[in-house]
């Protein structure tokens, strides 16, 4: 069946902000969707709100709606647009639940649209968990014995005939949202009621646990005759009860024999078939019982999903590629295998390598947070690793994460654990956290058998024992000693994955020595190819990976190499920003004819997909790994400034002059506070006062001298990391001394003299501002924007909503921050990329930081004003000037002025109830959304809409205030007033407010005092909104109580007055006209028109 | 760790690193045909396969053993294969079906494999330089070079008459009649066929006269190692046999039935060896991910009006035909599956309908 020719344009749903549980994994599948439906010659309409991703560049859609996914809205763009069809299978959970609320709203029937990819009765059956179970049932697979709760005494009433321990799964969730394992009938009571919660059609599951039970998935697809194949199996080392998302995942299943496997499979199909995804790939999860093989359904998911993306990237098989082209009517049989180039895609990969996937959390930024995995998912992000085997692989994924680690321990950070008592080392390793597998083999190597292990921690002996092989090489390589390592044992311990860093490590000497003693040896390692097919047939695709064999495939062209270093897993601070980045620097040298080389190891991304690239690297982002590739590869240049600050700190290791762009030197000025400073001050640019201090007392003498509040904040890091607002001594004596503590910072290197903490004077109600800007060799800058803060500073930059162009810096302050920007950008000598921030206090402008590199914001920029700045940066590196590349038009005037931009932070504090939601320097947010319209509170209002903060147009609002505040707030509660809000209001503020005349309609008591405190009223349901600015720290402040249950109730709680002001605008907007929708080709276009006459 | 270095010579004079593992041949030298399969799981079904008489097998997929080792899983009462080349064997296996591990069973059954080997690079020299004669083991290089030139490999040898049941035998109770000629078959297929016949297994020298004597309701005829070309008594006998009984062949099966209808084998550069391959069945176009192991193939368009059914997507390879009015059919790959995919099984149920009224569907 060729493709469908009654279908002209198609609406593509994306999946948002990057949240928990939903990352960059639906920018990779959308992306790659757009793609092939222009190939293909269908008219492509994009909705999605979230700037950072590849998805919503101009040009790989007809129109492209950076807009909130909400009914109304993608309504509103179905209603202009009128699609012939929607695609909502490759956005995620977003996506999925989106089309059945526009089907619920009539708007496919209403225009006639048809849904591709999945029916809504096929994702009903799916997502609903009662229909599921019966539909298994139905074609006889077993699914756990479980009842189903609408309310909390049906909750309980199954508990009764189930028995305890019970496991709560709302219906139509993500990332094990509302999901627990009760124990007793008080945990259930409280999961059910968080699960019912967490449910848009609030039903719960209460299913009987097998937690401790094996975890597998299945990557399937099905085409339009039926065609059904398994792209890639899945087993998880963590078992059920441990999120697949949270679980470390091992692919092709390791401990599955043909015969199990096979009936998996066949259930599998069957599922698939019966749910009636007609079309596309789908991921079903499997439990088996290690004792009996008993095997039960667990889910299934009928879109592309994060593991797809995984199996995709495991395999070399594009699921979300074949996806859309199966979802316009053509057969798996009619699809060619990109990578063999001669084979059909109807087929099953098989690999000869095993694939490890390992999580990243990030609990050090969220005090309160537990740290233990359950079926919650609360990772943020996660790395991939390749090897021939699975000690080889799982060694390097342990190495991809960037924590300090150099591989499964053997490392300093392992005394952490090889501290603990026999006991204890069990006790932990029987705790899922983030630190398991370490446990896991510090308890081998103390000793400690495989079966006493997994009894403990239900992980598979399998596993256990292929650590105990790692455990079992560290003794020999001890026992042997550097000196006396021949070929074949420098062969068997690379085999088993171990690094130069950690046989240093081990033989107490340097990574360098140890790379010599290696390579006088001849052992290096050898490339070899992901093929979907072991060998069978030649491949087309370079898309490589380390391991240390006889053979290496990887053969260097001849033409001009330019090495791309990405930026590792996604992380709070590192996200897909600077992926985006990445991937637009490879374009514009394809683009420029130079051959890229892509070196990630995050599986979620669009700059790991085979085709991005001229060619890939699926490797760990180390010194070690890194030099081998370019041994490998000989590029003339290496990019390492546009992935965040991942690449970036191996800027210095890398061979002299490969590093492409901004010299290293100057990097590492714009970090050394000193130098920095000197250079401030001939530039005569004005910072807020401060020193460096390694010690507490030098940190006593400069606050002595600049006085309080400070700002304590560690050096080299992203994302606010560990920094401090502090208001005394004792707040100075606290925070340095967790600096200096190995814990906080571990991972970055703790304090010391050659990481000094940075001391500044910490400038309160100020106005913070964020520029981004191109310098080429000529000296010529472009400042690509501007953009104001809507929270003051002291709201990390990543966390803060900021606006182009800004919409009340008066044109002389932001004259002076372009001068400014412009002979930092010169002293620098940048060639590329620079983030400069400035802090505005009552119209004087101080310099906060300077980074010569691609930030978080430049994807946000180039949306706004149609500035592809990566891409001129990229060309900039390589040796094009600005003049030339605006001769190209690649680079244009920036299109802003007839529109309004705003990014709005997203926060994972829905994850995590116990955290206080404050914002402060630390920053928290996961992803970022935009809101673009003609006025600033439309835009706002869309960025907060798309934020998933319903700003209310009418009802109550309840202001908290801190003293520091009032004046500002007050103000602003007028407003409120002022469009119909009544106000509620603690004591102090309601005499404030009603000193003003504005009318309080109810006073709610202090927290624990007699009478409806704030809690109670927020619990009560009778605010539509919070304003709460932060008094004193700690737990026990009212402020916190307040915050957290306006989080846990989900009702929009705003804890700055700025916010608030902000809210207050769009609020107006929303209640004067109705949101209207327009693409970003439009916006562009509209200003382009007016810049050109 | 103790480990002895060994070493795998092909007979172009590849050389490739690695330890023995298993039984310890006394001359320290195992030589066969080396071919590879790309199967992810279901070694043991592979290693008892009959149809790798004469054939070292390498496993593409680095590890090997992981689940252990059960008799449920054999394909016939011992291993046939002269030995296995993996990357990595299981220290320690983990299933609930396990009974045993696999380097035990190797032991056990006097088998030899080398382990440690760089066996993607062994693959891809295969699939460049085709399926060649090898020798493994712990003796010296030219040594082991020397038993790989000498080793006379597959062609023209007659390896079915070799691994066949020397005694016919009965299994099965169902209510039809079938003889199965066993070439080198397989338990999965006699578990397909039990259900619905009394399946009495005959050797592969068996004349077509002694098997229409027992007036059975079908013929079957068994996958088997080797080359087609040397089974002339097997040809002669279904050529016989054609017409006057329904038969159902497969791989090996389904070669000599071609050549007993006048078609011809050649033999393929490295064969089909895996889990994975999709085959297309014309009749609906639907595609059947297969199970397959055969080196070599029957020639297309060489069959006198006989219908092709089936055909691999990935090289258009002959797999299945079919003569209706004959009343026979056979495919070239696996539906039995053990090990790989059941998208086939449904064709023993066309030869259930085949006996049952002449027509297969
Ligand atoms: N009956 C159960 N007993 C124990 N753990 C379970 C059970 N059902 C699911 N889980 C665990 O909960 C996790 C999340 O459940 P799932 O339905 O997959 O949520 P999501 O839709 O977010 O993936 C699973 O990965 C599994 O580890
Ligand atoms: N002197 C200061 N006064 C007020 N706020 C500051 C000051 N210095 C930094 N900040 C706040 O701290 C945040 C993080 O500081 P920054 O240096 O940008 O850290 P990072 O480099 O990790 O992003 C900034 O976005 C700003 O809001
Ligand atoms: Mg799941
Ligand atoms: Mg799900």
């Amino acid at each position: 069946m060729p493709r469908r020719t009654d279908i002209e344009s198609i609406l593509v749903l994306g999946s948002g902000p990057i949240v928990i549980g939903q990352a960059c994994e639906f920018d990779y599948s959308g992306t790659q969707a757009c793609r092939v439906l222009r190939e293909e010659g269908y008219r492509v309409i994009l909705a999605n709100s979230n700037p950072a991703t590849i998805m919503t560049d101009p040009d790989f859609a007809h129109r492209t709606y950076v807009e909130p996914l909400d009914v109304d809205v993608v309504a509103a763009i179905i209603d202009r647009e009128r699609p012939d069809a929607v695609l909502p299978t490759l956005g995620g959970q977003t996506a999925l639940n989106l089309a059945v609320g526009l089907h619920e709203r009539g708007a496919f029937t209403d225009t006639g649209v048809e849904l591709i990819g999945a029916s809504i009765e096929a994702i009903r059956t799916a997502e609903d968990r009662e229909r599921f179970k019966a539909a298994m049932t139905e074609i006889g697979l077993a699914v756990p014995a479980s009842g189903f709760a609408y309310n909390l005494d049906e909750a309980m009433a199954v508990a009764d005939d189930i028995g305890y321990p019970l496991i709560v799964r709302p219906s139509y969730i993500l990332g094990g949202k509302g999901t627990g394992i009760a124990g007793d009938a008080t945990e259930l009571r409280r999961l059910a009621a968080e699960g019912l919660d967490a449910s848009p059609i609030s039903e719960i599951l209460v299913e009987r646990s097998i937690a401790g039970w094996k975890e597998f998935e299945l990557e399937v697809m099905r085409d339009r005759a039926d065609n059904c194949v398994v792209v890639c199996s899945i087993e998880n080392l963590d078992p059920m009860g441990v999120h697949t998302g949270d679980s470390i995942t091992v692919a092709p299943a390791q401990t599955l024999s043909d015969v199990e496997y096979q009936r998996m499979r066949d259930a599998a199909f069957a599922c698939i078939r019966r749910i009636g995804v007609e079309t596309g790939g789908s991921n079903i999860q499997f439990a088996t019982d290690p004792a009996t093989g008993e095997m039960v359904v667990i889910e299934m998911n009928p879109r592309v999903s994060r593991s797809s993306a995984l199996a995709s990237k495991a395999t070399g098989f594009p699921i979300a590629k074949i996806a859309a082209r199966l979802a316009v009517g053509y057969t798996l049989d009619e699809i060619p295998n990109d990578i063999t180039g001669m084979t059909p895609a109807c087929f099953e990969p098989t690999i000869d390598y095993v694939v490890t996937k390992v999580p990243r959390w990030a609990f050090e930024k969220l005090p309160g947070a537990t740290g233990i995995l359950g079926t919650r998912m609360q990772s943020v992000g996660e790395a991939m690793a390749i090897g021939r085997t699975f000690p080889e692989s799982l060694q390097k994924a342990m190495r991809s994460l960037e924590l300090g680690r150099y591989g499964l321990n053997c490392d300093p950070a392992e005394k952490a654990y090889d501290d603990l008592d026999e006991g204890e080392l069990v006790r932990r390793s029987a705790v899922a956290t983030p630190d398991r597998p370490f446990h896991l083999e510090a308890a081998l190597r103390r000793g400690i058998s495989v079966d006493r292990l997994a009894s403990a921690t239900a992980v598979d002996p399998w596993f256990l024992d292929q650590i105990l092989a790692i455990v079992e090489e560290r003794a020999e390589l001890e026992r042997v000693g550097f000196a006396a390592m021949d070929r074949a044992s420098w062969r068997r311990a690379k085999r088993l994955g171990f690094s130069d860093a950690q046989l240093a490590y081990l033989w107490s000497m340097d990574t360098r020595t140890v790379r010599a003693g290696r390579e006088t040896q001849r052992v290096s390692p050898t490339f070899k190819t992901v093929d979907t097919c072991a060998a069978e047939f030649d491949a087309t695709t370079p898309y490589h990976y380390s391991t240390f064999e006889d053979e290496s495939e990887v053969r260097p062209s001849d033409r001009r190499k330019i090495m791309i270093l990405g930026s590792g897993p996604n992380r709070i601070g590192q996200g897909i920003e600077f992926d985006y980045c990445c991937v637009h620097a490879s374009f514009a040298l394809r683009d420029a004819g130079f051959e890229t080389i892509m070196v990630n190891c995050n599986p979620e991304t669009v700059s790991t997909d085979y085709d991005t690239s001229d060619r890939l690297y699926f490797e760990p982002i180390t010194e070690e790994d890194v030099l081998d590739i370019i041994e490998a590869e000989q590029p003339e240049g290496v990019i390492v400034s546009l992935g965040g600050q991942t690449p970036l700190k191996l800027a210095g290791v890398l061979p002299r002059g490969l590093v492409l762009g901004t010299s290293p030197e100057s990097i590492d000025l714009a970090e050394d506070r000193d130098r920095w400073n000197v250079l401030c001050n001939r530039l005569e640019i004005p910072q807020p006062a401060g020193g460096t201090a390694s010690t507490l007392d030098e940190a006593l003498v400069i606050t002595g001298r600049i006085g309080y509040p400070a700002l304590v904040r560690p050096s080299y890091v992203l994302g606010g990391r560990a920094m401090e607002i502090v208001y005394n001594d004792e707040d100075l004596a606290r925070a340095m001394a967790e600096l200096a503590s190995f814990g906080t910072l571990g991972i970055e290197g703790g304090l010391s003299a050659e990481r000094p903490v940075l001391v500044d004077r910490f400038l309160e109600d100020a106005i913070e501002v964020d520029v981004d800007a191109l310098r080429d060799a000529t000296g010529e800058v472009l400042i690509g924007g501007v953009m104001e803060h809507v929270e003051e500073a002291g709201v990390h930059s990543g966390d803060s909503a900021c606006v182009i162009p800004p919409p009340t810096l008066s044109s002389a302050v932001v004259k002076v921050i372009e001068g400014y920007t412009r002979a930092i950008a010169d002293e620098l000598d940048v060639r590329g990329l620079i983030n400069v921030q400035y802090a505005v206090k009552s119209g004087q402008v101080f310099v906060i930081e300077a980074n010569p590199r691609a930030s978080r914001t430049v994807p946000f920029v180039a949306k706004a004003t149609g500035v592809p700045l990566a891409k001129i940066a990229a060309r900039i590196m390589v040796g094009a000037t600005l003049a030339e590349l605006r001769e190209e038009g690649l680079v244009r005037l920036p299109a802003t002025g007839g529109h309004v931009s705003v990014k709005e932070a997203v926060l994972p504090f829905n994850r995590f109830p116990d955290v206080d939601t404050i914002l402060g320097p630390e920053m928290r947010a996961t992803g970022e959304v935009m809101g673009v319209d003609v006025t600033f509170g439309m835009a706002f209002a869309k960025s907060q809409l798309a934020a998933g903060n319903r700003l209310p147009t009418s009802g109550a609002v309840f202001f908290s205030l801190a003293d520091r505040d009032k004046a500002a707030g007050l103000a602003v509660a007028a407003r409120f007033a002022e469009l119909g809000f009544d106000i509620i209001a603690t004591e102090n503020t309601a005499i404030g407010l009603k000193d003003l005349g504005i009318p309080v309609s109810e006073v709610v008591a202090k927290i624990g005092e007699d009478g409806t405190d704030a809690v109670g009223l927020i619990e009560s349901g009778r605010v539509q909104l919070v304003v709460n600015t932060p008094r004193g720290r700690g737990p026990r402040a009212d402020g916190r109580h307040i915050r957290t249950t306006a989080n846990v109730r989900n009702v929009p709680c705003l804890t700055t007055v700025a916010a608030a002001r902000a809210a207050a605008a769009g609020i107006a907007e929303l209640i004067r006209r109705p949101v209207e929708v327009r693409s970003l080709q439009e916006f562009h276009a509209a200003d382009q028109l007016r810049l050109d006459v | 760790m103790t480990i002895t270095a060994a070493q795998l010579v092909l007979s172009d004079g590849e050389i490739f690193e690695g330890e023995a593992i298993g039984a310890v041949p006394e001359n320290g030298i195992t030589t066969g045909e080396v071919v590879f399969n790309t199967a992810l799981s279901g070694y043991q079904e592979i290693l008892t396969d009959p149809s790798y008489a004469g054939q070292i097998i390498t496993f593409t997929y680095p590890h090997i053993g992981n689940y252990g080792v059960t008799e449920l899983d054999d394909e016939a009462s011992e291993p046939h294969c002269r030995g296995l080349i993996v990357r990595d064997l299981a220290r320690r296996p983990s299933s609930w079906r396990s009974r045993g591990d696999l380097s035990e069973f190797l032991s056990a059954h006097g088998m030899a494999g080398i382990a440690g080997i760089d066996t993607r690079r062994l693959t891809r020299h295969i699939r460049d330089a085709g399926a060649m004669p090898g020798a493994f083991g712990t003796a010296p290089t030219e040594d082991l070079f020397a038993s790989a030139r000498h080793e006379p490999g597959t062609d023209n040898v007659d390896l079915a008459g070799v691994v066949s049941t020397k005694e016919p035998y009965l299994v099965g109770d169902g209510p039809r009649h079938v003889v199965a000629y066993d070439f080198g078959i397989k338990r999965s297929i006699l578990r397909h066929l039990m259900p619905h016949a009394k399946v009495m297994v005959v050797p592969a020298s068996t004349p077509a006269e002694a098997v229409l004597e027992r007036k059975p309701d079908g013929v079957f005829l068994s996958n088997g190692p080797g080359d087609p070309a040397a089974v002339g008594y097997g040809v002669d006998a279904v050529r016989a046999l054609v017409g006057r009984v329904p038969i159902m062949g497969i791989c090996l099966g389904h070669q000599l039935l071609a050549r007993a209808l006048g078609g011809e084998t050649y033999k393929l550069p490295f064969g089909h060896h895996g889990a994975n391959h999709p085959v297309r069945r014309d009749r609906d176009g639907v595609v059947e991910i297969t199970s397959q192991n055969h080196n070599y193939a029957v020639a297309d368009g060489t069959v006198p009006d006989a219908e092709i059914t089936h055909r691999n997507l990935n090289d258009g390879v002959v797999e299945g035909l079919r003569v209706a009015d004959a009343q026979l059919f056979s495919v070239q790959y696996h539906p039995e599956a053990g090990p790989g995919p059941h998208d086939a099984s449904y064709l023993f149920d066309d030869f259930v309908r085949l006996m049952d009224t002449g027509r297969t569907h």
